[in-house]
């Protein structure tokens, strides 16, 4: 009781969670910023800029609905969390998991995007209806994609668990090469998932202000940065469960610097695509989606079934 | 050849390279020497013929007359272009213009200032 | 006005996709512009009404405030009209000068726009590093004339700053890196996937509507338009450098893009021209302080496409009136129409694509209401105490503003 209350609070929960946001934040932004060729924010910067959000005061915009307009941050925040605690960090069984939690993290990793959506919606602002809308439009592209290539995977593994399947490619150590495909896949829906560029069409900053976030301010603003932030390590961790589901057999120090790295190389992943790219416009983002990206995904998905019929 | 990502080899080149921005107040450029910052005023050179006064498009500059054939040279730093056209009026080029432009004050009052004592003719240190 | 549309978006006076303020009110459909209000006036300063009520030798540094991107465009074309009333001749040297100075300005100008464009479109690497490499070019500019922006370094009757061989090397030095730089980023316009699905088809100005429009600059010559100032009418020591007009016939923001790094390369090819073939002599001749009397309209091309200066002096040392048109004054009304059946996404690129200088164009003469659709004119007088009346009603005092203007001035 004591040692879950520890692990869902303190490690690896809550606070490791938020510690880990702080330090992914900061990856992301130096990273980005040595990629423009400029010097970057000191490491501090995301711990400072948190404190001055929670320090400041909180503007909720007269004709919004308060309720639901502060609510939204929290449910974003809370269900990145709980998702983390279903997936695979450095050893085989995760905090909690049961059959079918692959279903449970997907979900729950589309609840922050929802939550962001009635946030938007509710604050009444023309630019975050906008950005809502967007919002909602741009997660029917990208969701569909990264369902099927994780579905390609578990479909090898033939389990609905992300404990079973990574203890069928610790059994099978050079089958995860199969998934590389959807994993960049993935990657690219992650990007989307998460309102990077070129996918960061919902806050687009020339056109909508700052979309969904535009009336957001103070401590709602920190949650709303932090629950972003987690959702980055949480998508991250999907990932690196998912398609690059090695070393969870490792010993404990091992099997958790193995899955820093893993984490990093997505985090940083993410940025160089976020450096190398112009903003899509949403129309183009859906045809993208659709036309490319879901072929795509069927083909591992084609891939998948006929190894399975053939070869295990 | 089309294809997305075309800046990725020189974005990722970039990691390597020395950053182009600098750490402000920490590192300081060097401005060309011919930069038109803060005046110097030669009051030994000085006549006294207002020239500077009356080509000075901001109406920053004011000749006071302090004494027998001595003036003094007073600078609104705040309502100052920079042109420098009182250092080209000026017919015995009792002006000049130096390099310094950390000007900033917190006190609005700081930003006038008399050119003639000794010590504002070398380069102050704005207010911290 | 509009039959048919969701909602009205105000995209400014204050907007993050505009660096001045403007308001373009945009009707929308879902995602789709139905139709756009423009209106300008927010950025109104006076200057040209403030001209009047200084010396020429002033002007020339007001003038050249009016915009601080094209700042010399703007000052060379005041000083070029009022030489041609007082009948000066101005040097050779000085007219190589102002073109050097000229050419390096509209690098300026068109690597920053280039920035500005990539970010608009949510590509912020390219802005970090076209901006990185107009660093060189500013520095340059704060070699050769004592500062980045504003530079001051024209006179009535010639240039105030002369140039020395090791500037020179400098200069060249900085173009042939520029050069380099520039190719690349052609390069990067022309071939990365994702600015050419953002840039091409968007803001479409068909050649026809360019003329009808009356676009200028880059707007117009990416509708294959084939008019430079620069060339159709030489200033300065245009009638002596070759160059080619660069035209591009995508018509659209594309175009304009292709158009402005094109420019660039030209640029590079008239300053290394004008370098070589600087003429050695004086830099300026003395210029009197009362012009006689005499009116002229001056051209330039500025980066942004036609400038026109009109001065009418009165013999005395103060212009009787000075009147400026600003380029994006005349590209403003193709955005309307540009922005027509476009999204939401395509609004800061096509309006960026103008390269807009909005507190270059706002010249707030007539007053267009709403309700009853008259247009009036307000003079200098009704409009000074209609904004007393409008501060008084909020408080202000602003009644004794003149006494106190004239106190100021008068301690001078």
């Amino acid at each position: 009781m004591l040692l879950t209350l520890f692990n869902i609070l303190i490690f690896p929960g809550l606070l490791f969670l938020c510690a880990c946001a702080f330090v992914v934040e900061y990856l992301d932004r130096k990273f980005y910023a040595r990629l423009q060729n400029r010097v970057g924010p000191p490491w501090f910067q995301p711990v400072a800029d948190f404190i001055k959000l929670i320090a400041k005061e909180e503007v909720i915009p007269a004709a919004a609905n308060v309720r639901m307009f502060s609510v939204a941050p929290l449910v974003a925040f809370s269900a990145s969390i709980t998702a983390f605690f279903y997936i695979p960090l450095w050893k085989i069984n995760p905090l909690l998991s049961f059959t079918g939690d692959i279903i449970v993290v997907l979900y729950l990793l589309t609840i922050p995007t929802l939550a962001f959506f009635i946030g938007g919606w509710y604050s009444t602002s023309l630019y975050a209806r906008i950005g809502a809308v967007r919002t909602v439009t741009q997660m029917f592209a990208y969701e569909v994609p990264l369902f099927i290539s994780v579905l390609a995977v578990a479909l090898l593994a033939d389990s609905w668990s992300l404990s079973e399947m990574a203890l069928f490619y610790a059994g099978h150590p050079w089958l995860w090469l199969v998934n590389l495909m959807g994993f960049a896949i993935s990657l690219v829906a992650l990007l989307g998932k998460l309102e990077k560029a070129p996918f960061d069409i919902p806050e687009a900053e020339t056109e909508i202000v700052a979309g969904i976030f535009t009336e957001y301010s103070g401590k709602l603003l920190a949650i709303l940065r932090m629950s972003i932030s987690i959702e980055t390590i949480v998508g991250a961790s999907l990932l690196a469960a998912v398609f690059l589901p090695f070393g969870l057999a490792l010993s404990p120090a091992a099997g958790f610097c193995v899955f820093i790295i893993k984490i990093l190389f997505v985090v940083l992943l993410l940025s160089l695509l976020r450096a190398v790219f112009a903003r899509l416009r949403i129309d183009q983002m859906i045809d993208f989606c659709w036309k490319c990206l879901v072929p795509l995904a069927l083909a591992q998905l084609l891939l998948n079934l006929v190894l399975k019929g053939v070869f295990i | 050849m089309i294809r997305p990502g075309k800046m990725i080899a020189e974005v990722l080149a970039s990691i390597f390279k020395k950053p182009a921005t600098n750490l402000y107040p920490a590192e300081k450029l060097d401005m060309p020497k011919k930069f038109r910052g803060k005046l110097i005023f030669h009051p030994d050179r000085c006549i006294g013929c207002k020239l500077c006064m009356k080509d000075c498009p901001s109406g920053a500059i004011t000749i006071n007359k302090i004494g027998d054939k001595q003036f003094e040279a007073v600078v609104d730093l705040g309502r100052c272009i920079y042109c420098a056209q009182c250092v080209y009026s000026c017919l015995k080029k009792a002006l000049e213009t130096t390099d310094n432009v950390e000007l900033a004050q917190l006190d609005s009052n700081k930003l006038k200032v008399s050119l003639n004592e000794n010590s504002n003719n070398s380069v102050d240190k704005p207010a911290e | 006005m509009h039959d048919s549309h969701d909602f009205k978006i105000p995209v400014g006076p204050q907007h993050p996709a505009l660096k001045e303020p403007e308001s373009f009110s945009l009707a929308l459909k879902g995602e789709k512009i139905m139709g756009v209000d423009i209106r300008l006036g927010y950025n109104h300063r006076g200057i040209e009404k403030a001209c009047e009520e200084r010396s020429y030798i002033q002007d020339v540094y007001l003038i050249e405030r009016i915009c601080g991107i094209c700042s010399h465009a703007h000052s060379t074309c005041f000083v070029q009209a009022v030489e041609e009333i007082a009948g000066l001749a101005v040097p050779r040297r000085a007219l190589y000068i102002r073109t050097l100075v000229a050419e390096l300005e509209r690098i300026h100008s068109h690597l920053l726009w280039l920035g500005v464009a990539g970010h608009e479109i949510g590509f912020d690497t390219l802005l970090m590093y076209a901006w990185r490499d107009r660093e060189i070019v500013m520095d340059i500019l704060a070699l050769l004339t004592g500062n980045r922006v504003n530079y001051g370094i024209n006179t009535i009757g010639g240039v105030r700053r002369d140039i020395d061989a090791d500037e020179i090397q400098q200069i060249l030095k900085a173009m042939d890196t520029l050069e380099e730089r520039t190719k690349y980023y052609i390069e990067v316009v022309t071939e990365e996937t994702t600015i050419i699905e953002r840039l091409a088809g968007v803001g479409v100005l068909s050649h026809d509507d360019a003329l009808r429009l009356d676009a200028v600059g880059p707007t117009a010559r990416a509708s294959e338009v084939k008019r430079d100032v620069r060339s159709d009418d030489p200033y300065a020591a245009y009638g002596e450098i070759p160059f080619n007009v660069i035209t591009d016939n995508h018509n659209d923001v594309y175009g304009r893009t292709v158009v402005r790094v094109k420019e660039l390369m030209e640029a590079y090819q008239i300053i290394r021209f004008a370098l070589k073939n600087l003429p050695e002599g004086p830099i300026e001749v003395k210029a009197p302080r009362k012009i006689p009397a005499g009116e002229a309209v001056s051209r330039y091309e500025a980066p942004r496409g036609e400038n026109v200066h009109y001065v009418k002096a009165n013999g005395t040392e103060n212009p009787e009136r000075v009147k400026v048109r600003a380029p994006t004054l005349a590209n403003v009304q193709a955005v309307k129409h540009m922005l027509k059946d476009r999204f939401l996404a395509d609004m800061s690129i096509v309006v960026a694509a103008i390269d807009p200088c909005f507190s270059c164009t706002d010249r707030l003469i007539s007053i267009k209401n709403l309700d009853n659709a008259d247009t009036k004119i307000i003079n200098w007088e009704e409009i000074h105490s209609y904004g007393i009346k409008w501060y008084a009603e909020r408080g202000v005092d602003f009644s004794d503003l003149n006494k106190r203007f004239a106190e100021r001035m008068g301690n001078r």
